[in-house]
């Protein structure tokens, strides 16, 4: 993929998360993923040095989420589409499991980032796990 | 265009015999082009010098401020098309997430750290609130982005109607935005995108090696850092600004070896000598 300028809001955070021992994934406006840090490496068994940016089509196949009651939850209500979608900040329990991994009991939190005049600028995950 | 460098010294005005040859005054650059458009480059002490040389017949005047750091405003209230009635001046530069522009210029340009207001002003003012992107500015376009130094500051990357590029980035500290730099791409880099190919960049230098590491997140570069952004970016001349006020004019000469021994940029570097003319 080509790798679009970015603006400061979103180098610093990428900075910040590359220093920091939860796992953490940025994306940018149109979902595309465009960093991940060394512990979300280790949660979606890729490296981004290796892979590079995603599409939000390609790294949303690299783990299935599924509710508190084991019920599966679509693209269309996962935190990070809910961060970018309706720009508000989410905060959920829930299950999560990798390619070939087993099932994790995590808390994801997702919110948007919003630069100067609250221009959008894409949205931040941080995994935490129970 | 003809770029003058006004003032080169950063934080503090610093005259003296020691300083002398670089110059005392803090940051100011004037950007002539040749349809005449005037832009003023941060309003640092360097700006008095510079309001004098301005032809009668210029009607307007825009003013790019970084980021309102005193060294980089305190000349402002002395810039004498203030106090023309009829001169249109036109202040850009950053408002914080919570200020306009004008709302945090005041807090400076009023009583009791100045006397006049700027409602008190005789020149037609118009204060901008820069936003990262672009603007035409008589004959330049001018694109701003925020980039890596405390508090809202943008660098400035004007191109001519000839297609010349200037950048300015005398507040920047790119390497506090990575963990190795410069490990990672133009995109990644703080200033990276802005300065991309410029034909003149001038940009923070303001600490050696050794200095750097004693004032991390302070938002300056040190030489070395700093030739090594411009070599990531493909600057064609590169001049060094922002001088350290406790650096002499031989501590900075002995910087700049040293710096350039380290590095060996493969641009031309040009000091950053307060009075010097560059045309482009």
């Amino acid at each position: 993929m080509n790798s679009k300028p970015k603006p400061i809001q979103i180098i610093l955070a990428r900075q910040f998360a590359s220093t920091l021992a939860m796992p953490i994934l940025i994306v940018d406006t149109e979902g595309t993923l465009i960093f991940y840090n060394e512990p979300a490496e280790a949660i979606l068994d890729q490296r981004f040095d290796e892979t590079g940016e995603m599409s939000s089509k390609l790294w949303s196949t690299l783990f299935a989420l599924e509710d508190e009651d084991r019920n599966p939850i679509g693209l269309e209500d996962r935190p990070m589409t809910l961060a970018l979608t309706e720009r508000k900040p989410i905060s959920r329990t829930m299950w999560m499991r990798c390619r070939y991994g087993e099932w994790r009991h995590v808390q994801i939190t997702a919110f948007p980032i919003l630069g100067e005049a609250n221009q959008f600028l894409g949205a931040q995950m941080i995994f935490w796990e129970l | 265009m003809q770029v003058t460098l006004w003032g080169a010294r950063g934080s503090l005005a610093t005259p003296g015999p020691e300083t002398a040859r670089y110059g005392g005054n803090t940051s100011c650059v004037g950007v002539v082009g040749r349809e005449g458009t005037v832009l003023v480059l941060d309003a640092g002490t360097g700006i008095r010098r510079l309001a004098a040389t301005i032809p009668e017949s210029v009607r307007r005047v825009d003013i790019l401020l970084t980021h309102l750091h005193m060294d980089h405003i305190q000349g402002l209230g002395f810039f004498a098309p203030l106090y023309r009635s009829d001169m249109d001046v036109h202040v850009w530069g950053p408002g914080s997430a919570t200020q306009r522009m004008a709302a945090r210029l005041r807090r400076y340009l009023s009583p009791p750290l100045f006397p006049v207001s700027l409602s008190e002003l005789p020149c037609r003012l118009t204060i901008h609130d820069v936003q990262s992107g672009e603007v035409d500015i008589g004959e330049f376009r001018v694109c701003a982005a925020l980039v890596c130094h405390p508090g809202p500051t943008v660098g400035y990357r004007i191109t001519s109607s000839a297609g010349k590029v200037l950048t300015y980035l005398p507040d920047h500290e790119p390497a506090l935005a990575a963990l190795r730099f410069p490990s990672l791409p133009r995109e990644w880099t703080s200033g990276g995108t802005l300065a991309a190919g410029s034909d003149i960049l001038i940009h923070d230098g303001q600490y050696s090696a050794a200095e750097y590491p004693g004032h991390c997140g302070w938002g300056h570069s040190s030489l070395a850092q700093a030739f090594s952004f411009g070599t990531l970016v493909g600057a064609r001349r590169f001049v060094p600004f922002h001088h350290d006020p406790n650096h002499t004019d031989d501590d900075i000469d002995r910087m700049m070896a040293e710096a350039l021994d380290e590095t060996r940029p493969a641009f031309q570097v040009t000091p950053g000598v307060e009075g010097t003319v560059l045309d482009l």
